[in-house]
């Protein structure tokens, strides 16, 4: 795609859970070899569209994460490609020690999928929001680590998981994503895309924080500042090279995501920012607390994850960048 | 590799791996030995009786697969690839040192036949059951065994395990329990009582056998009676003596992960002739 100048319209989509479900159910049509495992939530994480197609490629593991990651090892040293897929708090933290021993440590091809990521799933509450999934799939190595902002991408990174020969971690929300791609844009792993060119500042986005970045980079061109928005939907490996030009064309960098500060995406640009060419970031993110119950448009607005919220980053940037 | 079903024959093959145990251990300077020397004969039936493989094809898509989920016992399945002729035997006395294909836990980054790479108690009958369902997709007669310790099924991942193995039905893996009774802090009664452990297995769905895990004509009955059995997964609950075979190390929760002296290795050789 060829980054715009122009106002973006977003219209709402599918939820990325529910594009991740129709996704898998196309592969599994195209590839005996995929199977799915669940642990009871497959209507939520919308594996029940595959297990109604595909039974007996669909293993139901009950309310046991653990087990059922590595059950997921096993089918895929069986030659199998498993989609393992929760709510993303319960996989990864219930089955982190089976992800790193039966998976990232032998390499096995399998494909985990975290469904409700963030605090957007709303009023069910912190115990099943997850706001550190990335930080720690990061910390596997090994682990390829996506995180698809809307229905077009995540469509085609499901694809490109299924390919990849290896250990991915896919994240998923439970609201309705804006759309932002064009049903025909190409994504690579690895390869960052560059929504919208900029001079002034980059606003580095992952997940529903791209749609905000833009809405951000929208206002701002208003205020005549030139943002560039870049949607990081691969979190490792990093596109350091997108990075490092945005460090140095822009010198001011905010990163917006919808997960701990800590651990996340920001810290991880940081961490190339620092390496290639250091300049002035902002980050805009959960700090250092769990949320509550609320719709999750309330939530996003009490917890500083909207365009209000990426602009005031934007303003500190460029003040600090003098 | 030459397989025999002959029970003396293959007393004399577990013979020559007690052995080579107690010698690579002692050579390392640490590691595991109670629990190596408890599953010598069970090990050396599977891997000379009644194992599908090919040390020649480890990679053929039929085979039998074995995981040592209780991998700190790694220096037994160590003995039992390299007198295959997976592994080269000459290596053994390089187990824990750097550079080594033998590593502490087993390490398939290391030595490609492994299975699963083990060493964090509670995960490989998971794995193995993933492997069982994958092979009965793909329509292959492999089977799988998947040898836990007596403390690891202290591991609530087990117990998962076990339900998911009734639920689908896998009647094409073992699990077998190395029962001798020693974990690492002293007797298993006096860490996390597992008993009644048959019963245990039972009542998750499991066909459950109970022998005597040194009784090398009592496992071939037990791995027999498992192939026959159609329609739920078999556990086997094998009484063994940790530490079998060396006089001052049988039941001896010092030696579950002590490695003997150079002496205690030569009187260990003395006996085990």
């Amino acid at each position: 795609m060829t980054p715009s100048k122009t106002r973006f319209e977003l219209k709402s989509g599918l939820a990325t859970r529910e594009a991740f479900g129709r996704t898998l159910t196309a592969l599994g049509r195209e590839n005996q070899d995929v199977v799915v495992c669940d642990a009871d939530l497959s209507k939520s994480t919308f594996t029940s569209l595959f297990a109604k197609e595909f039974p007996e490629r669909f293993f139901s593991c009950g309310i046991a994460e653990a087990n059922m990651i590595s059950i997921g090892a096993g089918l895929a040293a069986g030659g199998k490609i498993p989609f393992v897929s929760s709510f993303s708090c319960f996989a990864v933290n219930k089955g982190f020690e089976q992800l790193r021993v039966t998976v990232a440590y032998p390499g096995v091809n399998l494909k985990l999928v975290g469904t409700h990521s963030g605090i957007s799933i709303g009023e069910d509450g912190p115990s099943q929001m997850s706001i550190e999934d990335l930080g720690l799939m990061c910390s596997l190595p090994g682990f390829v680590v996506l995180s698809p902002a809307d229905e077009v991408s995540m469509a085609a990174l499901v694809r490109a998981a299924a390919a990849h020969v290896g250990p991915v971690f896919i994240r998923a929300g439970r609201m309705k994503a804006p759309v932002i791609y064009p049903r025909d844009q190409v994504f690579t792993v690895g390869h960052a895309v560059e929504l919208i060119e900029g001079t002034d500042v980059t606003i580095i986005a992952t997940g529903l924080l791209v749609a905000e970045a833009i809405r951000a980079a929208d206002a701002l061109e208003a205020e005549g500042v030139s943002a560039r928005v870049v949607d990081i939907h691969t979190i490792k490996p990093l596109d350091r090279e997108a990075i490092a030009r945005a460090a140095q064309e822009t010198a001011a960098i905010v990163v917006a995501e919808e997960h701990l500060i800590d651990g996340g995406l920001g810290v991880r640009v940081a961490q190339v920012v620092a390496e290639t060419c250091p300049c002035v970031m902002e980050f805009v993110g959960i700090r250092n607390t769990y949320a509550e119950s609320a719709s999750p448009e309330q939530l996003l607005d009490k917890y500083g994850l909207v365009s209000r919220d990426v602009i005031a980053a934007v303003r500190r940037a460029l003040a600090r960048k003098g | 590799m030459t397989s025999t079903h002959n029970a003396a024959g293959l007393a004399a093959i577990s013979m020559r791996i007690r052995r080579e145990i107690v010698e690579m251990i002692g050579e390392a300077k640490s590691g595991h030995p109670g629990g190596s020397l408890s599953a010598v004969e069970i090990l050396t039936t599977l891997f000379f009786d009644v194992m599908r493989h090919d040390p020649n094809n480890p990679a053929w898509p039929e085979r039998d697969r074995f995981i040592l989920s209780k991998g700190h016992a790694a220096p037994v399945l160590y003995c039992m690839l390299a007198q295959c002729g997976y592994t080269p035997k000459d290596q053994l006395n390089t187990l824990r040192k750097l550079g080594s294909i033998y590593q502490g836990h087993p390490d398939r980054r290391f030595i490609p036949a492994l299975e699963a790479s083990t060493g964090s108690l509670g995960v490989g009958l998971s794995v193995g059951l993933g492997m069982a369902l994958a092979a009965r997709l793909n329509g292959s007669p492999a089977r799988v065994y998947v040898m836990l310790g007596d403390g690891e099924i202290q591991e609530g991942q087990v117990w998962e395990a076990a339900m998911f193995g009734a639920y689908h039905k896998a009647d094409n893996i073992v699990a077998i329990v190395d029962y001798n009774k020693i974990q690492l802090d002293g007797f298993v009664k006096d860490i996390m009582e597992v008993h009644p452990l048959a019963d245990k297995w039972r009542a998750f769905g499991w066909h459950t056998l109970e022998i005597d895990g040194h009784d090398i004509p009592a496992v071939q009955r037990a791995l027999a009676d498992a192939a026959a059995a159609k329609g739920r997964p078999t556990a086997i609950v094998a009484h063994t003596i940790k530490g079998k075979g060396v006089s001052f190390m049988e039941n001896n929760p010092k030696f579950h992960g002590t490695a003997p002296s150079p002496a205690e290795v030569q009187a260990a050789l003395q006996e085990l002739q």
